[in-house]
């Protein structure tokens, strides 16, 4: 493995005069406004990209309500029909025995999208004021982030699975609830969200606070 | 574009997207990789023949996805009562009302985001790897293909079924149909494709029109 490392001391692209386009890496000199190559929009630093990250952060905050609210599942058997929210389907499966599954489901649908706002959060902030948590971890946080959110969708897609499958006639009908429309929109802005976010700004702070110590 | 001399590109470095170090551009032999030193992105991982196995993984994803949409996928049967569903089914199963939204948005996210990034990446790689000049609109492809990546959720939904077959295990008599084991092929196809594929080489292959 070889790194396209030269000297020890960081120099950023800002620094050294260039910009470069986040899309398909060309380097350009300072001033230039589109990447000729993959005419994508060239910005030293995104001074918008927070706003960005917060408006849809909201928006993907005020869908996860809903997504709790309504039910996400209504199971229509011989003779009644249930309709189960995310946390109430866990709890369920909690007195049938199953606390497995619940757990599962309890992770993958609350504590996941929960931590994930607050990931987010966190990030948008720490960018702004000086942070004790290291650049690199916070790297780390930014891109598991990003790896996490897809999977969030796997909620959807087993509603679906179910709801289609399970549709035998009079005995037992499974069919989606509210909830997931809202936990879908939530997913998707949380998604754009987290794309929003520039991360190249992490690393701004660390070479303003070096440069002040040195002054 | 709007400047009246065209603005000339620093091809000696380069420059990590998630952390902004700048480099003097070495590129690594074949099978080595290039990481930023500070964030530890990969910037450059070019592989020998990768041209040819993408292409090879690429045919053989349009063929599996096709085939894994229209075959039954999963079958239920609990007393007599039976019901089979295929991938196109589980995808519309929102169609009540304001979840048919829905229900465009899973088939999308399932079968033809992935579909179409297949087809986008085959129609930029052949003419690079038959070492033709690039397809007219090459670049506007590949930066499509790219933005389609996050919205690729194939192998999420093979882990999703994963999840409901165990819920209605106990609840009835579930079998596989023929798109299941399609399915379950193409997601490993997909992830494979995804990493061979060295986005650097293919830009800087994108930019030198005339190569031969």
């Amino acid at each position: 493995m070889e790194r396209a490392e030269q000297t020890r001391e960081v120099i950023s692209a800002r620094d050294l005069g260039v910009v470069a386009c986040t899309r398909c890496l060309q380097v350009w000199p300072q001033g230039v406004q589109t990447c000729a190559r993959c005419g994508h929009k060239l910005v030293q630093r995104d001074l918008k990209s927070l706003q960005r990250v917060w408006a849809l952060w909201i928006i993907g905050f005020m869908c996860y309500i809903p997504a709790n609210i309504y039910p996400m599942l209504r199971t229509r058997t011989l003779f009644h029909v249930q309709e189960d929210t995310i946390v109430g389907g866990a709890i369920e499966l909690m007195h049938h025995g199953s606390i497995g599954v619940a757990a599962i489901i309890l992770i993958a649908s609350v504590v996941i999208p929960l931590a994930k706002f607050m990931a987010i959060a966190f990030l948008a902030i720490s960018v702004t004021r000086p942070s004790t948590v290291s650049q690199n971890q916070r790297q780390l946080l930014y891109e598991v982030v990003e790896y996490i959110g897809r999977w969030s969708m796997i909620d959807i897609f087993v509603v679906a699975i179910l709801s289609s499958l399970v549709q035998l006639k009079v005995l037992v009908a499974i069919n989606p609830g509210l909830a997931s429309l809202f936990f879908a929109l939530s997913v998707i802005f949380t998604m754009l969200s987290a794309q929003a976010f520039d991360s190249r700004m992490i690393w701004d702070a660390q070479q303003q606070g070096k440069g002040q110590k040195q002054e | 574009m709007t400047a009246p001399a065209a603005p000339i590109p620093r091809n000696d470095l380069i420059v990590c997207p998630h952390c902004d170090a700048a480099y003097t551009l070495a590129r690594p032999g074949h099978g080595e990789r290039a990481v930023c030193y500070r964030c530890h992105t990969v910037l450059i991982m070019p592989r020998r023949k990768a041209g040819l196995q993408i292409i090879a993984l690429s045919v053989a994803i349009v063929i599996l996805i096709t085939a894994a949409a229209i075959f039954p996928f999963l079958s239920i049967a609990v007393a007599g009562a039976h019901n089979s569903v295929s991938i196109l089914d589980a995808a519309l199963a929102f169609s009540d009302g304001p979840l048919v939204v829905l229900s465009l948005a899973t088939a999308a996210l399932i079968i033809f985001v992935p579909l179409a990034r297949v087809l986008l990446s085959l129609y930029v790689l052949v003419p690079i790897v038959m070492d033709r000049p690039p397809a007219p609109q090459a670049a506007q492809a590949f930066r499509l293909a790219e933005a389609l990546r996050p919205w690729s959720m194939a192998e999420i939904f093979a882990i999703g079924c994963a999840v409901a077959l165990v819920k209605v295990s106990d609840l009835a008599d579930v079998s596989f149909g023929p798109a299941f084991w399609m399915f379950a092929i193409l997601v490993v196809l997909v992830v494979v494709q995804d990493n061979f594929l060295c986005r650097w080489s293919v830009w800087n292959a994108l930019s030198k029109p005339a190569k031969s």
